[in-house]
């Protein structure tokens, strides 16, 4: 264990619930401590679990090409409640449609997530990305 | 002849019974003012002469006690985020048999610790963060509460790394305070048992003496427990022989609401939200009482929306309780009906606020549906308890209240069968379920009748 706690789920009404039990797995594997929030996760939750929790950071999962709706306002939402600056990382199908990714990635940044991932991104690599941001050596 | 005795301290009246084990039944009742100023003895002893008067000389076997003298077991629930552990800590301290008066979530403010002085409650439940999650607050809330200058006990039922630390900002104060599991260990998951039993040995130990028990409490056979635990004790041993039930008690202060069932989704394709709630459930509505609380059903039913058509005069029927409190309208009196819809208001919105709720989510799959709280709709039996309905010429239309037909978002029973418990006698039969379970359900079997 390294002693950080991680609130992932699948935000909106989005159903799917196979990717986000892996990423919860491979977290857990990788020594975090995960809350897993399951599909159909409103920003209200995440940000409840986070403050009982004391999470070091909140993962968002999105598959069904809502999520650009679903997480605005998340950011603001955490600063409201408390949570000024946890990092906040995003991954899935994030929009309908094929746009390019340095776009999208630049819409979730701009909405003031930390990181922003593309389909087909291995949980190493948020392992690794995450593990850096948190100061885990 | 083994006869066992059970007591009831009320706040107004003293209420014994006798029972015969043998018989399977209660050989006797009888009642007598509480004498809570001079010593509750007084009154006991009263009603005992009274009881025997009736069956002649007893000699019991055992004694058995509840009280809910002096205001019952008064608390208040602090947690966190209000609908995780702030809701556990109420959930728990409500399902100890305590009235929970008022429930605090993040840091308390000056004006909150005011109010809590001025509650003065007996007890405090006081968590905040899951094992390893949050300490600010609990932290901060300890200091807070550590500052009102009250006689009240705290049980510590937080994040597992900062109880003690939590125990000694109280203790330093000079407050009690013990430290027990927290209510919700890791996140969404309720564990209420250690703090139940918290609540029990401090009820016990702390709370007969400054109600003035303690003498009575040495003449009996097992210690005093809160009458609404043994009211709830009844109904979980009822439901062991009968199934999943409701038990609603209208009384004139509250309406409370028991459930005994699991309350899993009964509808196919249903998922679960939010924090998972208790196979033995209860639940206490402070403003939705027959008298002492009728203004504030009145106000609870119109805000709701709830049809008041047959209470014309309702404004005038409330100057009536309030001037005298007693009032029971006869057959001649322009209010006589008046008391079956208020009842029936009261269960209406009681059960509703009890039950779960049919949550619907659209999605490119098309409509999701999600449950937050139980499904009361297969509950076989629901069980009336109180004057109102139990005095009542038509209980089943009272009673009907508690139902709804297929469909309503709200997860009330949908096609249950109504009983009613004539003579009263749950907490006593929970009491006796202490000592005898199976004699506690033989009677009441018997007693608990269909309408």
């Amino acid at each position: 264990m390294n002693g950080k706690t991680l609130v992932m789920g699948v935000i909106g009404a989005d159903v799917h619930a196979v990717g986000i039990k892996i990423l919860s797995h491979a977290f857990e594997k990788a020594g975090f401590k995960v809350v897993n929030l399951g599909v159909m996760v409103s920003q209200e939750e995440y940000i409840e679990a986070a403050i009982e929790t004391a999470a070091d950071a909140i993962v968002v999962s999105s598959l069904y090409g809502h999520g650009e709706l679903d997480c605005r306002g998340l950011r603001e939402k955490c600063d409201e409640a408390g949570l000024v600056g946890i990092p906040l990382y995003v991954g899935g199908n994030l929009v309908v449609g094929k746009r390019n990714f340095e776009e999208v990635e630049k819409i979730f940044l701009d909405m003031g997530f930390t990181r922003a991932y593309p389909p087909g991104t291995t949980p190493e690599r948020g392992i690794e990305d995450i593990s850096k941001d948190l100061g885990i050596a | 002849m083994k006869t066992i005795l059970t007591v009831d301290f009320g706040s107004t009246f003293t209420k014994v019974s006798a029972v015969c084990a043998e018989k399977a039944e209660i050989i006797g009742t009888a009642k007598a003012f509480t004498t809570i100023e001079t010593d509750i003895r007084d009154g006991l002893n009263n009603a005992l002469r009274e009881l025997e008067s009736q069956t002649g000389k007893l000699e019991f076997t055992s004694r058995l006690a509840a009280s809910s003298a002096g205001g019952g077991l008064k608390m208040v629930a602090v947690g966190l985020v209000p609908g995780l552990t702030a809701k556990a800590a109420s959930t728990a301290a409500c399902s100890a048999g305590a009235k929970v008066v008022k429930t605090y979530a993040y840091e308390l403010s000056h004006a909150e610790q005011q109010e809590i002085y001025d509650i003065n409650p007996d007890l405090i439940l006081l968590s905040g963060g899951t094992d390893g999650g949050n300490k600010e607050v609990i932290l901060h809330n300890a200091a807070k509460l550590a500052e009102i200058d009250q006689n009240f006990a705290t049980i510590i039922a937080g994040n597992k790394s900062v109880a003690q630390n939590v125990c000694d900002v109280l203790v330093r104060s000079g407050k009690d305070a013990r430290v027990c599991d927290n209510v919700m260990p890791s996140f969404n998951t309720l564990e209420i048992m250690s703090a139940k039993n918290a609540i029990r040995d401090l009820f016990m130990e702390k709370i007969i003496e400054a109600k003035g028990l303690s003498e009575a409490a040495k003449m009996m056979s097992i210690p005093i427990i809160p009458t609404p635990l043994s009211v709830f004790e009844g109904a979980q041993v009822l439901s062991d022989s009968l199934g999943p039930i409701l038990v609603v008690d209208v009384g004139g202060a509250t309406t409370d609401v028991y459930s005994m069932c699991s309350g899993v989704p009964t509808l196919p394709n249903v998922g679960m939200k939010g924090l998972p709630e208790p196979f033995a459930k209860r639940t206490v509505e402070g403003d939705l009482g027959m008298r002492y609380s009728l203004d504030a059903l009145v106000d609870a039913a119109s805000t709701a929306g709830r049809n008041m058509d047959d209470l014309d005069n309702i404004s005038e029927f409330q100057a009536l309780c309030k001037a005298n409190p007693s009032i029971v309208p006869d057959a001649n009196s322009p209010f006589h009906s008046y008391d079956e819809k208020i009842c029936g208001l009261a269960i209406d919105m009681a059960v509703e606020r009890h039950s779960g709720k049919l949550e619907t989510a659209f999605s490119p799959h098309g409509e999701i549906f999600y449950q937050i709280g139980k499904d009361l709709s297969d509950v076989k039996y629901v069980i009336g308890v109180g004057g109102a309905i139990i005095y009542s010429a038509n209980p089943t239309s009272i009673l009907q209240y508690a139902t709804t037909p297929p469909g309503n978002p709200y997860l009330k029973p949908i096609n249950p069968k109504f009983l009613i418990d004539k003579k009263y006698i749950f907490s006593a039969m929970g009491l006796v379920s202490r000592v005898d379970k199976q004699l506690a359900i033989k009677i009441m079997e018997k007693d608990i009748t269909e309408v």
